[in-house]
């Protein structure tokens, strides 16, 4: 999962427009860092690309704004926690975990979020093939009966979060997981789709009507990005 | 504007078009029996708001407000009564796990419609006598020996609310007890949880889901921390602080409550 995260992406969108300097990279097991620093991901579609299920607006808010904040947030708060390691001062490391958790977060779970969306015309919307369709017909019956309890577990979050379908590392099968806030997907489970339910993830076009927005997004859903994560 | 404000407690009582409405006649011996056997449960209702949806311009839109208020509390009230209502039926027929797996519902829900209950009640629109703090003496003195002056406050208040990490609420709160007993703190409360503590009374609270100014302030919701000092009630808020705030508690009795009062 971190190759996808911290590399530059090769999916350039014509929209966007910062690039991390190239001057400070190295290269780790064919990951390419910047220092160890995050940095916001490239589309690889257009912000109007997946309209009309999720608007342009949104697109470019969720990710050129939100995103963005939360990489700037972790570095800051990575240097912080580097500094506290290098003084030993573990209460400060301990007080850094909550930003380090939450913002580092929101940048692994909009990375894996924007992966798992594609436009109709790339195979958005298209069933899941193979291995994955199996393990979701065998817990769930069919992929509609899949995606009904992946939305009533997206409208039963309380407050901002996500639903995930996950893939349990000690068993092999497929479940469907609510996260609170920005808690991403580690230890024992496995991200393979996720869906945002925070408001700034459909307030704009959908305001309080949110069921519309679960049941929309499905006709985005990049299917191939969540099998080639199924183990 | 300001003189439309119904402040009277009455007025939180919209009673839901229903045979309820006979709590009115205010006769317990004859209606209880009817309207309150042993699986009834009381029911809430959403207040209306104490001035316009568009009195709180620019600060907050009216767009906000009333897909705030009319479309958010509602849901809230909505999902607070039919939880009550299964809940009833469920210590009606014994089953303490429905009751025990309705718990949650209860206390998001109704915290929901606690919250935005009283944050309606905590704003008032800009340039009104409300929304200057020289309508809170005693509070402001209390903020004053706490922070040391109005704009250290609201510093701490704004970095507290901008420190929330998803949903949530900023809230001035009482919390003494004894001789200390109007000592403040600031706290922040994560999705709908109500600021229920022992002997904790909310002054005033801000809500901080996206829901509450994102159609106006997008991502930039620094601003709308900003801007909304333009907006709070410190008459209200000035009540609470001296603990004569019933115009709130009403506000939040159920119709059946009503019977009581
Ligand atoms: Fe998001
Ligand atoms: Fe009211
Ligand atoms: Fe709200």
């Amino acid at each position: 999962m971190n190759s996808t995260l911290l590399r530059t992406s090769a999916l350039r969108s014509a929209v966007r427009a910062t690039a991390p300097s190239a001057a400070s990279r190295a290269t780790i097991a064919g990951t390419t860092f910047v220092r160890g620093k995050a940095t916001l991901p490239d589309l690889s579609y257009d912000y109007g690309a997946l309209e009309p299920a999720i608007s342009g607006k949104i697109m470019e808010l969720h990710h050129s704004k939100h995103h963005q904040t939360y990489v700037n947030s972790f570095n800051t708060f990575s240097e912080q926690m580097a500094e506290a390691k290098h003084k030993e001062d573990i209460q400060a490391q301990i007080a850094l975990q909550p930003m380090i958790n939450f913002h580092g977060g929101g940048h692994v779970n909009h990375t894996l979020f924007w992966e798992n969306l594609a436009p109709t015309k790339q195979g958005g919307g298209e069933p899941p093939k193979g291995q994955l369709a199996k393990a979701i017909n065998d817990s769930y019956g069919s992929l509609d009966g899949f995606k009904e309890k992946f939305n009533t577990a997206l409208a039963g979050i309380q407050g901002s979060g996500w639903a995930w379908l996950v893939q349990d590392t000690q068993t092999g099968s497929v479940l469907i997981k609510t996260y609170a806030n920005q808690d991403p997907v580690v230890g024992r489970f496995r991200p393979i789709l996720g869906i945002d339910a925070w408001e700034h993830a459909y307030y704009l076009q959908y305001e309080n009507r949110k069921a519309e927005y679960f049941k929309a997004i499905w006709d985005v859903i990049n299917w191939q990005a969540a099998e080639k994560r199924f183990k | 504007m300001l003189s439309a404000y119904p402040l009277k407690a009455l007025l939180c009582f919209t009673l839901p078009f229903s045979t309820r409405i006979v709590v009115a006649t205010q006769d317990p011996i004859i209606i209880q029996p009817i309207e309150f056997g042993a699986m009834s449960s009381p029911t809430y209702h959403l207040p209306p708001l104490p001035y316009g949806y568009n009195a709180l311009e620019p600060h907050i839109s009216t767009q906000i407000m009333e897909l705030h208020h009319s479309g958010h509390h509602q849901a809230y009230v909505n999902n607070l009564n039919a939880a009550l209502k299964n809940h009833a039926a469920a210590v009606q027929s014994n089953d303490i796990r429905t009751q025990i797996s309705l718990q949650q519902a209860i206390k998001f829900n109704a915290g929901g419609h606690i919250n935005h209950s009283l944050f309606w009640r905590n704003l008032a629109p800009p340039g009104s006598s409300e929304s200057k703090s020289s309508s809170a003496p005693n509070l402001i003195k209390q903020i004053n020996a706490t922070w040391g002056d109005e704009e250290k406050f609201r510093d701490a208040f704004k970095t507290a609310l901008l420190g929330i990490q998803g949903s949530g609420w900023g809230w001035l709160v009482k919390t003494g007890t004894g001789a200390d007993k109007n000592r403040l703190s600031i706290i922040t409360t994560k999705d709908q949880d109500p600021v229920v503590g022992k002997g904790e009374v909310p002054i005033f609270g801000v809500d901080m889901w996206e829901h509450a100014y994102y159609l106006q302030y997008k991502n930039g919701k620094a601003a709308y921390v900003e801007n909304i000092w333009n907006v709070i009630n410190w008459k209200v808020a000035e009540k609470r602080f001296l603990g004569s705030s019933e115009d709130d508690n009403a506000c939040l009795k159920s119709t059946q409550g009503l019977l009581q009062v």
